[in-house]
């Protein structure tokens, strides 16, 4: 008897490892109720909102205000629930593949193309988008990170990246901030000193996003691209290699604080940055507010863009940043469709757009914005020029997110073994990428 | 006497206080009784173990990617094409995965064999009575009763290489490196994720070795005494030799955990571990969740969960052996 109520204890828990999977093929969605005809007054909206501040209750403490606000206007009540970056993804799956999720959501701009094909968002009809003003409002090239249509979701808050520099390190070594590649290193190099535990530049070296921003980035400044025409990876060309060797020889010429090749998060990076142990920091605007949490003002760091080598090689392009960003969207099943509407043309009217971006030290999404909420406007100008001029959306219609995970864990492994010294080879580089384009899935 | 003859009996007692049925009915209610009463276990298992693998199972068999999260009955059917993917060995995907594997089989052979013996040294000192011995009893176990991501964050903590309490100890106390490691890079990064799940599972090793211990009647270490055994013989025979049902489940179990371990590599590395701790759970995890690729992970979990129940039924059989050859 009680050997072989072991031997069904002991199956069952080997079963267990199986249903690791299982969660994924429960229930799909009951089907979706168009929208109440009848008054949205008393109706809750429930809204998952990304993390954009400091923290997750900078984020409570700034949108409980303008929420209230849109109760007021509307009747309609608004939950809101702050979703950190790490569990946004698995959540948003969840909710997809059961059917129950919120009624209004946001998410990484990067997401908008695979979130928008598993068919959970909302579809926007001509007539719903003419309802929030259609979509001439928005910056054409933050636009098109949600694709060029049919759109399941539109830009809400828009992000560059800049290279951060610490105005006193700088002076103290009689350094400009730099306008190329060369100069960036060479400035590195004269900042760095190591007995001092003072470096050129701090980096995110163990976060998957970052190690994938940056490989795009530098891959296009070197003529490279991660896609082809046809949206087929094209991850291993000799480009794309001089890309990554570009980004990795920070780290391997000892520019760079051997430990930031553990960083997952900001956190360490800033305080780096702020406590004048590295002199650069590349990073998007909204750490503007990361930066003034430490106390470190806007007067005492500029920002430049992020420099390309000169001369840049063939096909290469001088390019500082993609279009980072967020979305907002409608989830497909919800039963308050009128409501969602309602709250998505809040959420993107110029005024609200204004107060947002200026409590969270974001760049607009719509043209035409004024940017004077910025209080240093030299740096407001110089993100709208990066924006502008030297900064293009991820190729839509690629699974960004697959490429994102594949490449971005492989720019870990690699930054890890540059951390600990090992000589990094053309080959090695092509293997790495080799192996992350083996990974995405079929078109 | 098994067991479904105590509860009929016992069913059939508490039916004599009341008024008597017909005769057939009340014969049919016995031998439905033992029946009915686990019903709603067998049905509550069906919902909760059984119906999610067999999920698990027919996912593997689709192409199932973000196209068709929504409407996963219109997946298209993939027949054996994710196993293929999987077991062929030369491929990148499948190489991946024997790597994965290999790494897991170290980790869990590692973690087990580590949480057992500290588990039974633990235990085998708290036998003896002393002062303080409460104390010492409850702060083995804080490590178990914490939840998990409370401690592998302190954990991670502690491994940083600037500010790490790990490399500060090391480096400038103890001076036993010259200069910060690595806790979390390359094979080091092994080493540590062992360590954190070795702090984590040993307490559970100590419980059950600590109960079993004390079910050891005292006239055996007696009788073994009188025979003139030293205190060595009698752990091993004594001690060790009456435990070993208990240790036989114990290791089945720490096994069958630590080959499925999730929470520690994710908490200290994220999505993206390093190659030393690519765990099987991890990796099945990226391939579905990340990459969206959800019917080669099902298929990756079903070769698991193949191989899980081949070691269970060896385990069963070597069990069975045991017992009757009386080791």
């Amino acid at each position: 008897m009680k050997l072989s109520k072991l031997a069904i204890a002991g199956a069952v828990a080997a079963l267990a490892g199986a249903s690791l999977i299982g969660c994924s093929t429960s229930s799909s969605g009951t089907g979706a109720g168009a929208g109440s005809a009848s008054s949205d007054a008393g109706v809750t909206l429930t809204y998952w909102a990304t993390n954009q501040g400091a923290s997750l209750q900078a984020d409570q403490t700034i949108l409980t205000p303008e929420l209230s606000k849109f109760t007021k206007e509307t009747g309609i009540k608004v939950n809101l629930q702050v979703i950190p970056w790490t569990t946004d993804s698995t959540k948003i799956l969840a909710a997809t593949v059961s059917g129950k999720g919120p009624d209004v959501l946001n998410f990484g701009n990067t997401n908008a193309w695979t979130f928008g094909k598993t068919g959970a968002l909302l579809q926007w009809s001509d007539a719903q988008l003419g309802e929030v003003g259609g979509t001439s409002r928005f910056i054409p090239t933050v636009l098109s990170a949600a694709g060029s249509g049919p759109y399941t979701s539109l830009p809400l808050y828009s992000q560059a990246y800049g290279l951060f520099y610490n105005k006193a390190m700088f002076s103290q070594a009689g350094l400009t901030p730099p306008t190329t590649w060369q100069e960036l290193v060479s400035d590195a190099k004269k900042l760095t000193n190591p007995a001092k535990q003072t470096y050129g530049l701090a980096l995110q070296g163990a976060s998957v996003s970052e190690g994938m921003h940056f490989e795009y980035i530098f891959a296009r400044q070197n003529g490279g691209s991660p896609f082809n025409a046809q949206n087929q990876p094209t991850f291993t060309t000799a480009a794309n290699v001089d890309g990554i060797k570009q980004y990795l020889d920070l780290m391997s010429s000892g520019l760079v604080n051997p430990s930031d090749a553990q960083q997952q998060n900001g956190t360490q990076q800033t305080s780096e940055f702020a406590h004048n142990k590295a002199g650069m920091i590349m990073v998007q605007n909204g750490t503007i507010n990361s930066l003034a949490a430490l106390g470190m003002t806007s007067s005492q760091y500029g920002v430049v863009p992020i420099p390309a080598p000169s001369p840049l090689a063939s096909g290469g392009k001088d390019l500082a940043s993609f279009v980072a960003g967020t979305n907002i969207a409608i989830f497909k099943n919800t039963p308050h469709l009128d409501a969602a509407i309602k709250f998505v043309k809040f959420m993107t009217s110029t005024q609200e757009q204004q107060i947002l971006d200026q409590k969270y030290q974001l760049l607009p999404v719509l043209s035409g914005a004024a940017l004077n909420f910025f209080s240093d406007q030299a740096m407001a100008k110089t993100f709208t020029d990066i924006l502008n001029s030297k900064a293009e959306a991820l190729p839509v219609g690629s699974n960004i997110t697959a490429y994102q995970q594949s490449v971005g864990a492989q720019m870990v492994t690699l930054m890890g073994k540059a951390a600990t010294g090992t000589k990094l080879s053309d080959s090695d580089i092509q293997a790495a990428l080799q192996a992350a384009q083996a990974q995405m899935p079929a078109q | 006497m098994s067991r479904i003859d105590v509860l009929s009996r016992s069913a059939g007692k508490l039916t004599d206080g009341l008024p008597p049925l017909p005769r057939h009915r009340a014969a049919r209610l016995r031998r439905m009784t033992p029946y009915l009463l686990v019903l709603p276990a067998v049905l509550l298992e069906l919902l909760v173990h059984i119906l999610p693998s067999v999920a698990g199972v027919v996912t593997s068999l689709f192409t199932l990617n973000q196209y068709y999260l929504r409407e996963v009955f219109d997946a298209p059917f993939a027949g054996a094409k994710n196993y293929s993917i999987a077991l062929n060995f030369s491929s990148s995907a499948g190489s991946a995965l024997v790597h994965s594997f290999l790494v897991t089989i170290l980790y869990a052979v590692v973690v087990v064999a580590f949480s057992w013996f500290l588990g039974f040294s633990g235990a085998l000192i708290l036998q003896q009575a002393f002062r303080g011995r409460g104390v010492l009893r409850t702060i083995f176990l804080v490590p178990y009763a914490m939840p998990v991501y409370v401690g592998v964050i302190v954990w991670d903590f502690m491994l940083q290489r600037d500010n790490g309490l790990i490399n500060h100890v090391l480096v400038n106390d103890v001076h036993l490196l010259g200069k910060p490691a690595f806790w979390l890079l390359g094979n080091d990064a092994f080493i540590s994720t062992a360590i954190v799940a070795i702090w984590r599972m040993w307490p559970f090793a100590f419980l059950m070795t600590m109960a079993g211990m004390q079910s050891i009647p005292d006239e055996v270490y007696e009788a073994a005494a009188i025979d003139g055994a030293g205190p060595w013989r009698r752990t091993y025979y004594v001690t060790l030799g009456l435990l070993r049902p208990v240790t036989a489940v114990l290791l089945l179990m720490m096994f069958l955990w630590t080959f499925n371990d999730f929470n520690t590599p994710f908490v200290l590395f994220g999505t993206a571990p390093p190659p030393s701790v690519d765990l099987i759970s991890m990796h099945i995890y990226t391939n579905s969740f990340v990459n969206f690729n959800f019917g080669l992970g099902a298929a990756m979990s079903v070769l698991m969960l193949a191989f899980l129940m081949i070691v269970t039924g060896l385990w069963f059989l070597w069990d069975r052996r045991g017992q009757r050859h009386g080791w």
